[in-house]
Protein backbone atom coordinates (compact mmCIF):
# COMPACT_ATOMS: atom_id res chain seq x y z
CA UNK A 1 0.00 0.00 0.00
CA UNK A 2 2.82 2.39 1.41
CA UNK A 3 4.40 1.59 -2.33
CA UNK A 4 1.28 2.68 -4.48
CA UNK A 5 0.90 5.86 -2.55
CA UNK A 6 4.49 7.01 -3.27
CA UNK A 7 4.34 6.32 -6.91
CA UNK A 8 0.99 8.45 -6.89
CA UNK A 9 2.84 10.95 -4.87
CA UNK A 10 5.63 10.92 -7.03
CA UNK A 11 3.17 10.40 -10.35
CA UNK A 12 0.78 13.76 -9.18
CA UNK A 13 3.90 15.64 -8.51
CA UNK A 14 5.09 15.23 -12.32
CA UNK A 15 1.56 15.87 -13.53
CA UNK A 16 0.97 18.84 -11.61
CA UNK A 17 4.19 20.50 -12.58
CA UNK A 18 3.81 19.28 -16.29
CA UNK A 19 0.44 20.80 -16.01
CA UNK A 20 1.46 24.33 -15.01
CA UNK A 21 4.73 24.35 -17.50
CA UNK A 22 3.28 22.05 -19.91
CA UNK A 23 6.93 22.07 -21.41
CA UNK A 24 7.12 18.54 -21.83
CA UNK A 25 3.37 18.23 -23.38
CA UNK A 26 3.64 20.60 -25.97
CA UNK A 27 7.56 19.88 -27.19
CA UNK A 28 7.20 16.44 -27.22
CA UNK A 29 3.73 16.42 -29.11
CA UNK A 30 5.47 18.86 -31.61
CA UNK A 31 8.27 16.81 -32.23
CA UNK A 32 6.17 13.81 -32.85
CA UNK A 33 3.68 15.59 -35.10
CA UNK A 34 6.78 16.82 -36.95
CA UNK A 35 8.30 13.91 -37.69
CA UNK A 36 5.10 12.39 -38.96
CA UNK A 37 4.37 15.60 -41.35
CA UNK A 38 7.77 15.02 -42.48
CA UNK A 39 7.65 11.41 -43.36
CA UNK A 40 4.14 11.92 -44.61
CA UNK A 41 5.79 14.11 -47.69
CA UNK A 42 8.51 11.32 -48.22
CA UNK A 43 6.41 8.33 -48.03
CA UNK A 44 2.50 9.49 -49.46
CA UNK A 45 3.12 9.27 -53.23
CA UNK A 46 -0.09 10.37 -55.55
CA UNK A 47 -2.24 9.98 -51.99
CA UNK A 48 -0.68 6.18 -51.15
CA UNK A 49 1.61 5.27 -49.11
CA UNK A 50 4.12 2.59 -49.47
CA UNK A 51 4.36 -0.31 -47.69
CA UNK A 52 4.49 -0.91 -44.19
CA UNK A 53 5.69 2.55 -43.43
CA UNK A 54 2.55 3.75 -41.20
CA UNK A 55 3.70 0.97 -38.51
CA UNK A 56 7.50 2.23 -39.06
CA UNK A 57 6.85 6.06 -38.89
CA UNK A 58 4.35 5.22 -35.70
CA UNK A 59 6.92 3.51 -34.03
CA UNK A 60 10.20 6.03 -34.85
CA UNK A 61 7.23 9.06 -33.91
CA UNK A 62 6.82 7.57 -30.08
CA UNK A 63 10.32 6.67 -29.85
CA UNK A 64 11.55 9.67 -30.56
CA UNK A 65 9.54 12.10 -28.75
CA UNK A 66 9.94 9.31 -26.12
CA UNK A 67 13.27 9.88 -26.12
CA UNK A 68 12.52 13.64 -25.62
CA UNK A 69 10.18 13.23 -22.64
CA UNK A 70 12.09 11.03 -21.09
CA UNK A 71 15.61 13.79 -21.00
CA UNK A 72 13.39 16.57 -19.48
CA UNK A 73 11.49 14.37 -16.67
CA UNK A 74 14.60 14.20 -15.34
CA UNK A 75 16.68 17.48 -16.14
CA UNK A 76 13.68 19.05 -14.64
CA UNK A 77 14.95 17.06 -11.67
CA UNK A 78 18.18 18.04 -11.73
CA UNK A 79 17.94 21.97 -12.22
CA UNK A 80 17.21 22.05 -8.15
CA UNK A 81 18.60 19.07 -7.14
CA UNK A 82 15.04 17.47 -6.20
CA UNK A 83 16.12 14.07 -7.06
CA UNK A 84 18.97 14.69 -4.30
CA UNK A 85 15.81 15.48 -1.65
CA UNK A 86 13.89 12.56 -3.09
CA UNK A 87 17.09 10.20 -3.11
CA UNK A 88 17.29 11.25 1.11
CA UNK A 89 14.36 10.92 1.62
CA UNK A 90 12.81 7.53 3.76
CA UNK A 91 10.83 6.44 0.54
CA UNK A 92 11.40 3.27 -1.48
CA UNK A 93 13.56 4.03 -4.14
CA UNK A 94 11.77 1.72 -6.45
CA UNK A 95 8.44 3.67 -5.91
CA UNK A 96 10.00 6.49 -7.16
CA UNK A 97 11.48 4.92 -10.03
CA UNK A 98 8.05 3.45 -10.96
CA UNK A 99 6.27 7.05 -9.69
CA UNK A 100 8.37 8.79 -12.64
CA UNK A 101 7.69 5.94 -15.01
CA UNK A 102 4.18 6.30 -14.51
CA UNK A 103 4.58 10.32 -15.36
CA UNK A 104 6.33 9.33 -18.56
CA UNK A 105 4.13 7.15 -19.35
CA UNK A 106 0.84 9.31 -19.03
CA UNK A 107 2.74 12.19 -21.00
CA UNK A 108 3.78 9.37 -24.02
CA UNK A 109 -0.08 8.16 -23.83
CA UNK A 110 -1.18 12.08 -24.52
CA UNK A 111 1.15 12.51 -27.07
CA UNK A 112 -0.39 8.74 -29.05
CA UNK A 113 -3.77 10.21 -28.17
CA UNK A 114 -3.11 12.76 -31.28
CA UNK A 115 -0.29 10.72 -33.34
CA UNK A 116 -1.64 7.81 -33.85
CA UNK A 117 -5.25 9.23 -35.85
CA UNK A 118 -2.57 11.67 -37.36
CA UNK A 119 -0.63 8.81 -38.59
CA UNK A 120 -3.76 6.71 -39.43
CA UNK A 121 -5.28 10.03 -41.03
CA UNK A 122 -1.63 10.82 -43.20
CA UNK A 123 -1.17 7.05 -44.20
CA UNK A 124 -4.29 5.99 -44.91
CA UNK A 125 -3.99 3.12 -41.87
CA UNK A 126 -6.50 1.20 -40.26
CA UNK A 127 -5.36 1.89 -36.94
CA UNK A 128 -8.19 1.34 -34.89
CA UNK A 129 -9.89 -1.90 -36.97
CA UNK A 130 -8.71 -4.26 -33.87
CA UNK A 131 -8.25 -1.56 -31.41
CA UNK A 132 -7.75 -4.17 -28.46
CA UNK A 133 -4.95 -5.53 -30.33
CA UNK A 134 -3.76 -1.86 -31.37
CA UNK A 135 -4.13 -0.38 -27.65
CA UNK A 136 -2.32 -3.79 -26.09
CA UNK A 137 0.79 -3.25 -29.03
CA UNK A 138 0.87 0.74 -27.90
CA UNK A 139 0.52 -0.03 -24.39
CA UNK A 140 3.08 -2.51 -24.17
CA UNK A 141 5.29 -0.95 -26.41
CA UNK A 142 5.10 1.91 -25.04
CA UNK A 143 5.98 0.47 -21.59
CA UNK A 144 9.16 -1.11 -22.48
CA UNK A 145 10.35 1.34 -23.85
CA UNK A 146 9.82 3.77 -21.24
CA UNK A 147 11.35 1.35 -18.62
CA UNK A 148 14.64 1.31 -19.92
CA UNK A 149 14.21 4.86 -20.68
CA UNK A 150 13.38 6.28 -17.25
CA UNK A 151 15.84 3.92 -15.78
CA UNK A 152 18.97 5.63 -17.94
CA UNK A 153 17.41 8.87 -17.94
CA UNK A 154 17.62 8.75 -13.95
CA UNK A 155 21.43 7.45 -14.22
CA UNK A 156 22.63 10.06 -17.00
CA UNK A 157 21.11 12.94 -14.64
CA UNK A 158 24.43 14.09 -13.45
CA UNK A 159 26.67 13.14 -16.36
CA UNK A 160 27.35 16.17 -18.52
CA UNK A 161 26.58 14.84 -21.83
CA UNK A 162 23.30 12.90 -21.03
CA UNK A 163 21.77 14.24 -24.24
CA UNK A 164 23.78 12.78 -26.58
CA UNK A 165 24.06 9.73 -23.90
CA UNK A 166 20.61 8.96 -23.30
CA UNK A 167 19.45 7.87 -27.04
CA UNK A 168 23.07 6.00 -27.91
CA UNK A 169 22.26 3.90 -25.21
CA UNK A 170 18.32 3.74 -24.96
CA UNK A 171 17.83 2.60 -28.72
CA UNK A 172 20.37 -0.39 -28.83
CA UNK A 173 18.29 -1.62 -25.78
CA UNK A 174 14.97 -0.87 -26.99
CA UNK A 175 15.37 -2.26 -30.76
CA UNK A 176 13.67 -5.36 -29.75
CA UNK A 177 10.70 -3.57 -28.51
CA UNK A 178 10.85 -1.10 -31.37
CA UNK A 179 10.93 -4.27 -33.90
CA UNK A 180 8.38 -5.94 -31.71
CA UNK A 181 5.97 -3.25 -31.70
CA UNK A 182 6.57 -1.86 -35.91
CA UNK A 183 5.93 -6.11 -36.94
CA UNK A 184 2.93 -6.25 -34.50
CA UNK A 185 1.45 -2.95 -36.04
CA UNK A 186 2.24 -4.17 -39.60
CA UNK A 187 0.49 -7.52 -39.09
CA UNK A 188 -2.91 -5.74 -38.33
CA UNK A 189 -2.26 -2.96 -41.19
CA UNK A 190 -1.91 -5.59 -43.90
CA UNK A 191 -4.29 -6.17 -47.02
CA UNK A 192 -4.91 -9.52 -45.07
CA UNK A 193 -4.76 -8.75 -41.52
CA UNK A 194 -2.66 -11.41 -39.46
CA UNK A 195 -3.97 -11.71 -35.99
CA UNK A 196 -2.49 -14.55 -34.78
CA UNK A 197 1.01 -13.06 -35.39
CA UNK A 198 0.63 -9.32 -34.16
CA UNK A 199 -0.60 -11.49 -30.84
CA UNK A 200 2.81 -13.04 -31.40
CA UNK A 201 4.38 -9.92 -31.24
CA UNK A 202 2.07 -8.67 -28.69
CA UNK A 203 2.88 -11.62 -26.00
CA UNK A 204 6.93 -10.82 -26.65
CA UNK A 205 6.33 -7.41 -25.77
CA UNK A 206 4.63 -8.68 -22.58
CA UNK A 207 8.07 -10.28 -22.16
CA UNK A 208 10.07 -7.73 -22.66
CA UNK A 209 7.93 -5.13 -20.17
CA UNK A 210 8.26 -8.05 -17.66
CA UNK A 211 12.15 -8.17 -17.82
CA UNK A 212 13.02 -4.69 -18.58
CA UNK A 213 10.60 -3.56 -15.80
CA UNK A 214 12.09 -6.32 -13.44
CA UNK A 215 15.19 -5.15 -13.85
CA UNK A 216 15.13 -2.15 -13.58
CA UNK A 217 13.32 -2.17 -10.35
CA UNK A 218 16.17 -4.79 -9.43
CA UNK A 219 19.05 -1.97 -10.42
CA UNK A 220 17.33 1.05 -9.74
CA UNK A 221 18.76 1.57 -6.19
CA UNK A 222 22.53 0.66 -6.38
CA UNK A 223 22.54 2.87 -9.88
CA UNK A 224 21.38 6.02 -8.21
CA UNK A 225 23.93 5.62 -5.13
CA UNK A 226 26.85 7.84 -6.45
CA UNK B 1 11.54 4.54 14.01
CA UNK B 2 15.50 5.04 14.23
CA UNK B 3 17.08 7.45 16.48
CA UNK B 4 20.43 7.91 17.45
CA UNK B 5 22.55 10.61 19.52
CA UNK B 6 26.02 10.53 17.69
CA UNK B 7 27.37 10.62 14.55
CA UNK B 8 30.84 9.60 14.56
CA UNK B 9 33.07 9.47 10.88
CA UNK B 10 36.10 7.25 11.16
CA UNK B 11 38.99 7.79 8.22
CA UNK B 12 36.73 8.18 6.24
CA UNK B 13 38.18 8.97 2.51
CA UNK B 14 36.52 10.26 -0.78
CA UNK B 15 38.38 10.10 -3.98
CA UNK B 16 36.45 11.51 -7.51
CA UNK B 17 38.45 9.34 -10.02
CA UNK B 18 42.21 10.40 -9.04
CA UNK B 19 40.99 13.48 -6.74
CA UNK B 20 41.14 12.74 -3.07
CA UNK B 21 38.15 15.45 -2.27
CA UNK B 22 38.66 13.82 1.76
CA UNK B 23 41.83 12.41 3.47
CA UNK B 24 40.83 10.33 6.63
CA UNK B 25 38.34 12.53 7.58
CA UNK B 26 37.47 11.50 11.38
CA UNK B 27 34.85 13.80 13.42
CA UNK B 28 32.37 12.98 16.38
CA UNK B 29 29.37 14.85 17.03
CA UNK B 30 26.93 14.09 19.72
CA UNK B 31 23.08 15.29 20.20
CA UNK B 32 22.75 19.14 21.10
CA UNK B 33 26.03 20.20 19.60
CA UNK B 34 26.05 22.39 16.76
CA UNK B 35 29.71 22.13 14.93
CA UNK B 36 30.68 24.50 11.94
CA UNK B 37 32.44 23.28 9.35
CA UNK B 38 35.19 25.82 7.87
CA UNK B 39 37.26 25.90 4.98
CA UNK B 40 38.24 27.49 1.78
CA UNK B 41 35.92 26.80 -1.68
CA UNK B 42 36.94 23.18 -3.14
CA UNK B 43 37.95 21.81 0.42
CA UNK B 44 35.77 19.15 0.34
CA UNK B 45 32.72 20.54 3.40
CA UNK B 46 29.82 19.82 0.59
CA UNK B 47 31.50 16.24 0.05
CA UNK B 48 31.27 15.83 3.71
CA UNK B 49 27.86 16.80 4.01
CA UNK B 50 26.86 14.29 1.42
CA UNK B 51 28.26 12.22 3.35
CA UNK B 52 27.15 12.21 6.35
CA UNK B 53 23.61 12.47 4.00
CA UNK B 54 24.01 9.23 2.81
CA UNK B 55 23.88 10.69 -0.51
CA UNK B 56 27.31 9.31 -1.45
CA UNK B 57 29.12 6.48 -0.07
CA UNK B 58 32.96 6.97 1.42
CA UNK B 59 35.67 5.52 -1.02
CA UNK B 60 36.91 4.50 2.45
CA UNK B 61 36.15 4.88 6.48
CA UNK B 62 32.80 4.13 8.52
CA UNK B 63 30.24 6.38 9.00
CA UNK B 64 27.63 5.80 12.07
CA UNK B 65 24.63 6.95 13.15
CA UNK B 66 24.67 5.73 17.04
CA UNK B 67 24.35 2.12 16.51
CA UNK B 68 23.48 2.11 12.83
CA UNK B 69 24.95 2.58 9.26
CA UNK B 70 23.90 4.09 6.04
CA UNK B 71 23.60 0.81 3.98
CA UNK B 72 21.57 -1.44 6.58
CA UNK B 73 19.16 0.96 8.07
CA UNK B 74 18.21 2.46 4.32
CA UNK B 75 15.21 4.50 4.35
CA UNK B 76 14.91 4.54 8.31
CA UNK B 77 17.53 6.39 8.63
CA UNK B 78 17.48 9.05 6.03
CA UNK B 79 14.33 9.97 7.53
CA UNK B 80 15.72 11.19 10.60
CA UNK B 81 18.67 13.26 8.31
CA UNK B 82 17.79 16.71 6.81
CA UNK B 83 19.69 18.43 4.51
CA UNK B 84 19.94 22.20 3.14
CA UNK B 85 22.29 22.05 0.17
CA UNK B 86 23.52 24.56 -2.15
CA UNK B 87 20.69 24.06 -4.17
CA UNK B 88 18.07 24.56 -2.80
CA UNK B 89 15.73 21.03 -3.50
CA UNK B 90 12.82 23.06 -4.15
CA UNK B 91 10.33 22.60 -7.00
CA UNK B 92 9.81 25.82 -8.83
CA UNK B 93 6.65 25.41 -10.75
CA UNK B 94 5.16 24.22 -7.35
CA UNK B 95 4.14 26.93 -4.63
CA UNK B 96 5.56 27.72 -1.24
CA UNK B 97 2.35 24.97 0.22
CA UNK B 98 2.74 22.61 -2.00
CA UNK B 99 6.56 22.06 -1.94
CA UNK B 100 5.99 21.57 1.62
CA UNK B 101 2.86 19.59 1.23
CA UNK B 102 5.02 16.79 -1.11
CA UNK B 103 8.21 16.56 1.23
CA UNK B 104 5.88 16.64 4.15
CA UNK B 105 3.69 13.31 2.67
CA UNK B 106 7.14 11.72 0.77
CA UNK B 107 8.10 11.72 4.90
CA UNK B 108 4.97 10.22 5.51
CA UNK B 109 4.35 12.58 8.71
CA UNK B 110 0.96 13.43 10.48
CA UNK B 111 -1.05 16.33 10.74
CA UNK B 112 0.67 17.41 7.13
CA UNK B 113 -1.24 20.57 7.01
CA UNK B 114 -0.70 22.06 10.62
CA UNK B 115 2.97 21.45 10.12
CA UNK B 116 3.10 23.32 6.77
CA UNK B 117 1.18 26.09 7.70
CA UNK B 118 3.61 26.23 10.82
CA UNK B 119 6.35 26.07 8.56
CA UNK B 120 5.47 28.92 6.28
CA UNK B 121 4.41 30.83 9.43
CA UNK B 122 8.59 30.31 10.55
CA UNK B 123 9.80 31.25 7.09
CA UNK B 124 7.65 34.55 6.96
CA UNK B 125 5.87 32.88 4.09
CA UNK B 126 2.08 32.69 5.04
CA UNK B 127 1.19 35.38 2.92
CA UNK B 128 2.74 33.92 -0.09
CA UNK B 129 1.66 30.16 0.55
CA UNK B 130 -0.18 29.96 -2.82
CA UNK B 131 2.53 31.13 -4.84
CA UNK B 132 4.72 29.42 -7.29
CA UNK B 133 8.49 29.42 -6.02
CA UNK B 134 9.59 30.63 -9.43
CA UNK B 135 8.97 34.25 -8.70
CA UNK B 136 10.23 34.29 -4.77
CA UNK B 137 13.64 35.78 -4.03
CA UNK B 138 16.99 33.96 -3.21
CA UNK B 139 16.48 34.94 0.09
CA UNK B 140 12.62 33.35 0.30
CA UNK B 141 13.38 30.72 -1.51
CA UNK B 142 16.35 30.32 1.17
CA UNK B 143 14.14 30.61 4.30
CA UNK B 144 11.10 27.84 2.53
CA UNK B 145 14.02 25.80 2.04
CA UNK B 146 15.43 25.67 5.63
CA UNK B 147 11.85 24.75 6.64
CA UNK B 148 11.63 21.95 4.12
CA UNK B 149 15.01 20.78 5.05
CA UNK B 150 13.44 20.87 8.95
CA UNK B 151 9.99 19.94 8.34
CA UNK B 152 10.41 16.33 9.60
CA UNK B 153 12.72 16.99 12.74
CA UNK B 154 15.59 15.35 11.52
CA UNK B 155 18.43 14.69 14.44
CA UNK B 156 21.25 15.31 12.15
CA UNK B 157 20.89 18.38 10.48
CA UNK B 158 23.36 19.78 7.69
CA UNK B 159 22.85 22.91 6.49
CA UNK B 160 25.50 24.21 3.67
CA UNK B 161 25.88 27.78 3.33
CA UNK B 162 22.05 28.33 4.96
CA UNK B 163 23.07 32.69 5.10
CA UNK B 164 23.24 32.89 1.61
CA UNK B 165 20.45 35.26 0.23
CA UNK B 166 19.60 36.00 3.90
CA UNK B 167 18.66 39.55 5.08
CA UNK B 168 18.93 40.98 8.56
CA UNK B 169 16.12 39.93 9.81
CA UNK B 170 16.10 36.05 8.16
CA UNK B 171 19.52 35.76 9.21
CA UNK B 172 18.14 36.68 13.43
CA UNK B 173 15.42 34.23 12.15
CA UNK B 174 18.14 31.50 11.55
CA UNK B 175 20.41 32.22 14.36
CA UNK B 176 16.87 31.93 16.58
CA UNK B 177 16.50 28.34 14.78
CA UNK B 178 19.87 27.18 14.79
CA UNK B 179 19.81 27.85 18.78
CA UNK B 180 16.31 25.88 18.76
CA UNK B 181 17.95 22.69 17.15
CA UNK B 182 20.72 22.80 19.53
CA UNK B 183 18.26 23.07 22.64
CA UNK B 184 15.78 20.25 20.62
CA UNK B 185 18.95 18.33 20.64
CA UNK B 186 19.93 17.61 17.28
CA UNK B 187 23.24 17.29 15.62
CA UNK B 188 24.02 20.51 13.50
CA UNK B 189 26.78 20.25 10.94
CA UNK B 190 26.94 23.90 9.16
CA UNK B 191 29.69 24.83 6.74
CA UNK B 192 29.70 28.69 6.34
CA UNK B 193 31.77 31.58 5.45
CA UNK B 194 29.70 33.84 7.38
CA UNK B 195 31.96 33.33 10.40
CA UNK B 196 30.54 36.92 12.26
CA UNK B 197 27.01 35.13 11.92
CA UNK B 198 28.00 31.71 13.23
CA UNK B 199 30.28 33.05 15.87
CA UNK B 200 28.77 32.28 19.31
CA UNK B 201 26.77 29.82 17.77
CA UNK B 202 28.44 27.25 17.62
CA UNK B 203 29.96 24.77 20.38
CA UNK B 204 33.07 24.36 18.08
CA UNK B 205 35.08 24.55 14.80
CA UNK B 206 36.93 22.54 12.43
CA UNK B 207 38.10 23.18 9.13
CA UNK B 208 38.54 21.14 5.85
CA UNK B 209 42.16 21.89 4.24
CA UNK B 210 42.73 20.26 0.76
CA UNK B 211 40.31 17.16 2.11
CA UNK B 212 42.12 17.01 5.85
CA UNK B 213 40.20 18.09 8.70
CA UNK B 214 41.73 20.34 10.84
CA UNK B 215 40.54 21.33 14.85
CA UNK B 216 39.80 25.11 14.99
CA UNK B 217 41.26 26.10 18.47
CA UNK B 218 39.28 27.40 21.20
CA UNK B 219 40.55 30.48 22.92
CA UNK B 220 41.27 34.47 22.29
CA UNK B 221 39.94 36.23 19.74
CA UNK B 222 36.83 35.69 17.22
CA UNK B 223 35.76 32.99 14.86
CA UNK B 224 37.61 34.53 12.37
CA UNK B 225 40.68 35.35 14.06
CA UNK B 226 41.05 31.98 15.17
CA UNK B 227 39.69 30.37 12.02
CA UNK B 228 43.16 32.69 10.03
CA UNK B 229 45.46 31.24 12.30
CA UNK B 230 44.66 27.54 12.09
CA UNK B 231 44.81 28.28 7.58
Amino acid sequence: MRFVETVWLVTRKDLLIEARSKEILYTTLFFAVSCVLVFAFGFVREGRPLGDAAAGILWIAIAFSGTLALGRAFERERQSETLRALMMSPIDRPALYVGKLCGVLILLAAVELIVVPLVGLMFQAPLFAHPVLMIGLLLTGTVGFAAVGTLFAAMLVRARSRDVLLPVLLYPITIPVIIAGVRGTAALLQAEVDEPMARAWLSMLVFFDVVFVTLALWTFEPVMTE
Amino acid sequence: MIDFSTLTLTDVSRNFGRRRALARVSLAAAAGETIALLGPNGAGKSTLLSIAATLIAPSSGEVRYGDHDARTAGGALRGRIGLLGHDLYLYPELSAAENLRFFAKVYRLDGVERRVDEALDRAGLTTRRDDQVAGFSRGMRQRLALERALLHAPRLVLLDEPFTGLDDAATHALRRRLAGLREAGCIVLVTTHDLETIDGLIDRAVMLQQGKLVTIADGAGSLRERYRRSL
